[in-house]
């Protein structure tokens, strides 16, 4: 059935239009990747087969617990549910479709890998260029300062290897890790280390969001957390006291004041200070703060190393990774699958190279209009040339391209660990 | 009467360990000397071995009745989000009273009791809570909230031993690593003076197997290790004891329906797993001093008590009994467990089971298997474990009554028909036709059986619809039934004396 092509082949597509949805599930979502990127394997595994896949389907309706055999028979349901977004869940002790023939509590969560979530959202109190549901490349600038930090915690400290970053389609991203030593936590071992890398805690109502310093909060900084400050230095400076000029206005700066310690001669002359000249900018009340501070080294060691400390917590405060904790802790937790279509802004859920994550722009994410429209130039062009070949995946010919293959390639690093871990395996069973 | 079961079926190795029952009447446990033997060199146990030894069904039970407690107990208090020294103070307190521990230097104390105790019970629990992952989940929990208890208030060189015994194969942290993360290994440290950190030692693990130390930032992790230093090996071991637990409960429960087991302990096993899930500890019916508030009932006073306070269940045992003299196992125990929590008397209840068995059953067969029983239930026996009376959850969901049993709830274990028989023929209040029955029988059916009951007992008792035990309270255990229908009772009577003392004085003055 040929999707209602209109004649003007830049018209823009509507994503919330179930026949745009439906020309992408039958066009131009990668399942063979995707499906790959679950399964692990060739041969459906169950970690594909006892995969919990929710739907979201127009008017609302949620649908939980759909599993297929195979990547075919997903595709099938995909293409006629017609989803506007659908999520991932966990690997089940049995196919979640059955579950109603299942004896209570037969249906436990079993693998999963490890997800993260962070959300702009979290970011809304210190950003200024943007609010509400809006993002720019200016703002993206924490989204990325969160996605380094936590990218390299994730590999050098906890010694993962494949983590995909996925746009979330808005205002935030993804992170799913597929190492079998992330698929098989627990969900206290994942509450475990989401609680090591979690920092920033604490709702409106609570001023200094980053307590990591033990009960007197005087203790020196986790090694770790040491090593994200280091890298998080340069970004407070470049993000938080230029681009975005946190502590430009009186909000801003009392924000700042707030969550010092409160010693009357510094946080009173401070005050009195950015009052009377009120354009001096962020950069500039920053340096008097340091200045400040730096003056009672000599008179007051004790009073010194406590702000020293806390300008350190200020930085962690600013640009720390903001997470959404709860996604991370549970192996059932469903989340947005990655090359789903937002239902908002109609982009693709695309991957994120971490290494490039600062030059990423949101705004440049293809969104399914666009690819379709793509589809609609290439068969207008081929339809000239005579006899030309049909090519086998028609993603090759839109601006999908290039995430999809960035897709391909961490799914094959995927493939060739996990098909290593089966080999000695197998090995070691036939030694035995 | 009970027959030993082996297991020829399972290795009983390590590798699989099960636990091998098997029962015998012998009454006494082994013989008491003093000072650790072989079997439990140390206080503490990893429980890597089953045991083999011959059990009396009463300790099958009672040893884990006992344990049950001390875990149900945990459960609860570690709910309760105390202080950690007053859990833990709390804690030991409880353990000592139900499941006490001594270590090798303790003297006049028979060691090997008591560790087996601890042991079978332990073994026995693993039965009952291999089922299900949520109850094998809850119960490594509680088990090794008691391990890492008894860990802490054991003897430091004891502790070092058992330790050695248990061989761990932990990786340790080369001088070379120890130097090239010194700064990172520091920061980690609280004591952070150099001779401190020379002193130290660590240990590598895979970061996931101490997921309390890296939640709490305790210890340095690197490319998925976490480097806990000797003075945090406590985690390790709990970690190590609470992975191993749950692999073998994981592997017990598979092989669980191929255990021919005795065909007592099967409901034995059931419910013990069911009372921890109502929760034992807490849901233990606490007589409101019945002794005193309600008075004594004697063997005499049961059967008019019966017939004005009874709640359909017991009811229903009692015309039995009556009828038949004589009830079956679980129908003894449910009745018998209930008088003594309306405050009949250990003499007086031999009285009465006596009386009742009446002509049926000689003296001397009497004395030998019932007066025991009925003993035991009284604390007087045995492990001497004060049972408390089953509330209606326990009565509800345990030991499922057979064909020829009449213990159980009549709302949920009688059909629809013979329900309102049993209750228009005990209850004059209730019509076999009326609206009032249909309720009842509406409520059975969408299995709201307190439900059902509460109304019964409203109705029973002229008590206004919604207003169940007093306050909305609905039935919740058969004795609170009891209580309130001897305090209202009570009130009535009391009403009446004061119109009469007070219509006295009228005629008087
Ligand atoms: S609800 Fe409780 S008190 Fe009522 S009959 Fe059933 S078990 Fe007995
Ligand atoms: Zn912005």
């Amino acid at each position: 059935m040929p999707i209602p092509v209109r004649d003007d082949p830049m018209v823009d597509y509507d994503p919330s239009s179930p026949q745009v949805m439906n020309a992408f599930y039958r066009r131009l979502f990668p399942y063979r990747p995707f499906f790959l990127w679950l399964n692990q394997d060739q041969i459906p595994a169950k970690l594909f087969t006892h995969r919990e896949f929710a739907f979201t389907l127009a008017g609302d309706v949620y649908i939980r617990y759909n599993s297929f055999h195979n990547s075919d028979e997903f595709k099938k349901e995909l293409i006629r549910l017609n989803p506007s977004r659908f999520e991932i869940g966990p690997q089940y002790s049995a196919r979640p479709r059955d579950r109603k023939t299942l004896a209570a509590g037969a249906l436990q969560p079993q693998r999963r890998e490890l997800v993260f979530d962070i959300d702009m959202t979290d970011y809304d109190e210190i950003r200024t260029c943007c609010t509400d549901k809006k993002i720019c490349k200016r703002c993206w600038g924490y989204i990325a300062a969160a996605v380094k930090v936590l990218d390299h915690a994730l590999r050098e400290t906890f010694g993962f290897k494949h983590l995909l970053w996925v746009y979330s389609g808005r205002r935030g991203i993804h992170c799913w890790i597929s190492d079998p030593s992330a698929l098989d936590l627990n969900d206290d071992q994942r509450k475990s280390l989401v609680t090591f890398l979690e920092v920033i805690k604490g709702g409106k109502e609570q001023a200094k969001k980053v307590n990591v310093r033990g009960s007197k909060d005087d203790s020196e900084l986790h090694p770790v957390l040491n090593d994200a400050l280091e890298n998080l230095k340069m970004e407070f400076v470049k993000l938080v006291l230029h681009d975005q000029d946190c502590f430009a206005t009186e909000r801003g700066w009392e924000a700042l004041l707030a969550i010092l310690p409160q010693d009357r001669d510094v946080i009173g002359n401070l005050r009195r200070d950015w009052q009377s000249d009120p354009t001096k900018s962020s950069v500039d009340k920053w340096g008097d703060l340091q200045h400040a501070v730096g003056g009672l080294k000599k008179g007051n060691p004790l009073l010194f190393k406590k702000y020293e400390r806390a300008m350190q917590d200020v930085i962690l405060q600013y640009t720390y990774p903001r997470i959404d904790a709860e996604v991370s802790k549970h192996r059932n937790h469903l989340l947005k699958a990655p090359f789903c279509v937002h239902p908002g802004t109609g982009r693709v859920c695309v991957p994120v190279n971490p290494e490039l994550v600062d030059e990423f722009d949101p705004d440049t994410v293809p969104t399914v209009g666009e690819l379709l429209s793509e589809l609609d130039r290439a068969a207008a062009a081929e339809n000239g040339e005579s006899g030309s070949q049909r090519r086998t995946e028609e993603y090759e010919q839109t601006s999908l391209k290039p995430y999809v293959e960035m897709f391909e390639k961490h799914v094959a690093a995927v493939l060739r660990d996990s098909r290593g871990i089966k080999r000695a395996a197998k090995q070691e069973s036939m030694d035995f | 009467m009970f027959r030993p079961s082996t297991r020829h079926n399972l290795p009983s190795s390590s590798s699989n360990p099960s636990l091998e029952v098997k029962v015998n009447k012998r009454q006494s446990g082994i013989g008491a000397t003093a000072g650790p033997s072989a079997r439990y060199p140390y206080r503490l146990n990893f429980y890597e071995t089953p045991p083999t030894l011959d059990i009396t069904l009463e300790e099958f039970e009672t040893f884990a009745i006992a344990r049950l407690r001390v875990l149900s107990q945990i459960e609860a208090l570690s709910h309760r989000s105390l202080p950690y020294a007053q859990l833990q103070g709390a804690i030991t307190n409880y353990t000592k009273t139900h499941l006490n521990l001594s270590s090798n230097t303790a003297r006049n104390v028979n060691l090997d009791e008591e560790r087996r105790k601890d042991e079978i019970g332990h073994w026995v629990l693993r039965l009952s809570f291999c089922r299900s992952p949520d109850l094998r989940a809850r119960f490594v929990r509680s088990e090794v909230s008691l391990f890492k208890n008894r860990f802490e208030t054991d003897d430091v060189n004891e502790r070092s031993s058992f330790l050695k015994s248990l061989e761990f194969d932990w990786q340790v942290v080369d001088e070379n690593e120890k130097t090239r993360y010194e700064r990172e290994l520091k920061l980690c440290m609280w004591e952070k003076k150099d001779d401190a950190f020379r002193n130290e030692s660590w240990f590598k693990v895979p970061w996931y197997t101490v997921p309390d130390l890296v939640g709490s930032r305790k210890v340095f992790v690197r490319a998925g290790m976490a480097y806990v230093p000797q003075s945090l090996q406590i985690s390790l071991v709990l970690q190590t004891y609470a992975s191993r637990l749950e692999k073998a409960l994981e592997l017990t429960a598979k092989n669980l329906p191929r255990l021919d087991e005795d065909e007592r302990l099967g409901p034995v096993i059931d419910h013990l797993a069911s009372s921890f899930l109502s929760g034992v500890a807490s849901a233990d019916y606490q007589s409101p001093d019945s002794a005193s508030a309600q008075g004594v009932v004697t063997a005499e006073m049961v059967d008019d008590v019966a017939r004005k306070h009874f709640p359909p269940c017991m009811r229903n045992l009692y015309d039995r009994l009556k009828r038949d003299h004589h009830l079956k196992h679980f129908g003894r125990l449910q009745l018998g467990l209930f008088l003594k929590g309306i405050g009949l008397p250990l003499d007086e209840a031999v009285v009465f089971w006596r009386r009742m068995y009446g002509a049926t059953m000689s003296d001397d067969k009497f004395n030998k298997e019932y007066k025991y029983n009925i003993r035991h239930s009284y604390g007087q026996e045995g492990k001497r474990t004060n049972y408390p009376p089953k509330s209606c959850q326990q009565i509800l969901t345990q030991n499922q009554p057979g064909t020829q049993d009449s213990h159980g709830c009549p709302f949920r274990h009688f059909s629809p028909d013979n329900l309102s028989a049993f209750l228009s023929s005990t209850y004059p209040q209730i019509d076999k036709g009326s609206m009032e029955m249909r309720d009842i029988l509406d409520s059975v059916k969408s299995t709201h059986y307190h439900v059902a009951c509460t109304r019964v007992f409203e109705l029973t008792h002229g008590v206004k619809k919604g207003e169940g035990l007093g306050g909305n309270e609905s039935v919740a255990h058969p004795n609170k039934w009891t209580d309130r229908s001897r305090e209202l009772e009570r009130e009535v009577l009391e009403r009446i004396k004061k119109k009469e003392d007070s219509d006295e004085m009228v005629v008087d003055s």
